[in-house]
């Protein structure tokens, strides 16, 4: 599956992170980086990420 | 377990019903809810929307396919625990078999001479937020009351669309659950961005023209023109229709760890209106009005509500908060409110970038930073319960990515 983060509406609250630390990192400067190509076996933890995102900036694609 | 019903169509209740469904809950879901509107987020209603870089399709949740019978626009009126009901006030009973209360807060209301006029607004739903919108597009001077974050948030967003902005407040800070060591940090931003601040002062009443809102008079014995009020005074529970439940509703709806009230294992309680022991409170029930904590409650209080009660899991995380002013994210983690002392941790040279701990005792409860997002996951590590600070300290020296050296750093 893929993940797509949105740049223009992520504003770095990490709850990404902090429920895929492995996925989701912030980077020096305060910006997102993340894993695009996701293994279908984290969808869960995928979904948890999106509804987490204050900003809802997440958009999973299979 | 075949009916799951939900008091509170917002955050905390959508995540609910959210993760029932994929806990594999195939009995009814009913959402009741007070404002017609299908769930929304509410940050924005005080930054984005009112700015204008947002619209009010923005704010709207997902809901996507989600298998709920909707009560929208119908307040629950009164709980009857005994024959396991919720009473609407269109006179409808909806049965449960388990129940998920999240309703939230509303804007404290003010009671003093002139609180009726036309021009003066309170926040907290979408309606207030356009009614407020309106007002700032067609108004030169606001008068904020409060300097909560709400207070705070609005001054900002108001002064980036070019009006006058004055802010009061009784307290000698803004933002006071940040301490007042913090306090000064606050004042001097909301100073440079041109907003007229007042502290130590209250409103004593709201004078009108023609029912429309002119001045307001201070406790002082100063005037302030304006042609809008906002009046953020903070927040009371939405708890009326749960009198003479025998449920326990101070300091909110009490739940052990798991969201269940102590008082009944059917009923479970989410988001802003809940009490929910805090290992960084030293276990009391401890009430916290943030978005990512609603979200979090919602999405355990689901999955548990299906669960018998000694199946049923904790919530562990900290709390998360974050508001955003002119060009200051801050961020806050765990408990601020509880701190008997605020210390600087790290911060740049230039002093943009900034965390402080929020300390009693020798611990630290939580941290305050700003525009230092990339600090934070590291902070989040720490909090899950309450380190000792000198730990803190020892881990941060030896941590490259720190903002500033704790030497240079000074409060
Ligand atoms: C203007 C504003 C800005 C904010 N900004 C931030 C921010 O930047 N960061 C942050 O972390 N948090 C912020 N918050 C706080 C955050 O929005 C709340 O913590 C969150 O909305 C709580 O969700 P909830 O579902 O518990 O309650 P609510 O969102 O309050 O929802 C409760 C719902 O229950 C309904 N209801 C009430 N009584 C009844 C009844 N008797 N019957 C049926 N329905 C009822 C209400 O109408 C409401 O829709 C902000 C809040 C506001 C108002
Ligand atoms: S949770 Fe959302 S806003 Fe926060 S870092 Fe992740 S994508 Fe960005």
């Amino acid at each position: 599956m893929k993940v797509h983060v949105d740049m223009n509406l992520c504003q770095s609250h990490g709850e990404c992170v902090a429920v895929a630390p492995d996925i989701f990192q912030l980077g020096d400067d305060d910006l997102l980086v993340w894993q695009e190509d996701v293994p279908d076996d984290r969808r869960a933890d995928m979904q948890e990420a999106a509804n987490a995102c204050p900003m809802m900036a997440i958009r999973l694609e299979d | 377990m075949r009916r799951l019903v939900i008091v509170g169509a917002s955050l905390g209740g959508l995540r609910a019903a959210q993760s029932a469904r994929t806990a594999g809950h195939d009995g009814g879901i009913v959402m009741v809810g007070r404002e017609s509107h299908l769930p929304y987020t509410r940050p924005p209603l005080s930054k984005e929307l009112l700015k204008g870089t947002q619209e009010i399709e923005d704010s709207a949740l997902a809901v996507g396919e989600l298998d709920v019978e909707w009560r929208l626009g119908v307040p629950a009126t009164a709980l009857d625990r005994e024959r396991r009901r919720v009473h609407l006030a269109d006179g409808t009973d909806v049965p449960y078999d388990r129940l998920i209360i999240a309703t939230g807060c509303r804007a404290r209301p003010w009671t003093g001479p002139g609180a009726t006029l036309a021009g003066v607004h309170t926040l907290r739903d979408l309606e207030d937020a356009v009614a407020l919108r309106e007002a700032l597009r067609s108004s030169g001077r606001l008068l904020i009351v409060g300097a909560g974050f709400i207070g705070c948030e609005v001054a900002a967003s108001a002064r980036e669309l070019g009006l006058d902005v004055t802010l009061v407040d009784i307290a000698a800070h803004p933002l006071l659950p940040f301490g007042p060591e913090l306090g000064e940090r606050w004042a001097a931003m909301h100073r440079d961005h041109g907003v007229d601040l007042r502290l130590g002062v209250g409103i004593a009443a709201l004078v009108g023209r023609d029912g429309r809102v002119s001045r307001a008079e201070l406790t002082d014995g100063t005037t302030i023109e304006a042609d809008a009020v906002l009046l953020a005074l903070g927040s009371v529970l939405n708890t009326d229709w749960l009198a003479g439940s025998g449920l326990e509703l101070n300091p909110g709806v009490v739940c052990d760890a798991t969201l269940t009230t102590v008082a009944d294992p059917d009923i479970l309680a989410a988001g802003d209106v809940a009490a929910v022991p805090l290992a960084l409170a030293a276990g009391a029930p401890t009430r916290v009005e943030h978005w990512t904590t609603a979200a979090e409650h919602g999405q355990l209080a689901g999955r548990n509500a299906l669960l018998d009660p000694a199946d049923r899991s904790a919530h562990t995380t900290p709390p998360y908060f974050w508001s955003d002013q002119y060009d200051a994210k801050i961020q806050a983690l765990g408990c601020p409110a509880l701190a008997e002392r605020i210390e600087l941790l790290e911060q740049t040279p230039e002093g943009d970038r900034w965390v402080a701990a929020c300390v009693a005792g020798e611990r630290m409860l939580g941290i305050v930073g700003v525009n230092a997002a990339r600090r934070l996951p590291w902070y989040r590590r720490q909090l899950t319960s309450p380190p000792p600070l000198a730990q803190v300290r020892d881990e941060l020296a030896a941590d490259p990515k720190r903002l500033g050296a704790p030497a240079e750093a000074s409060a």
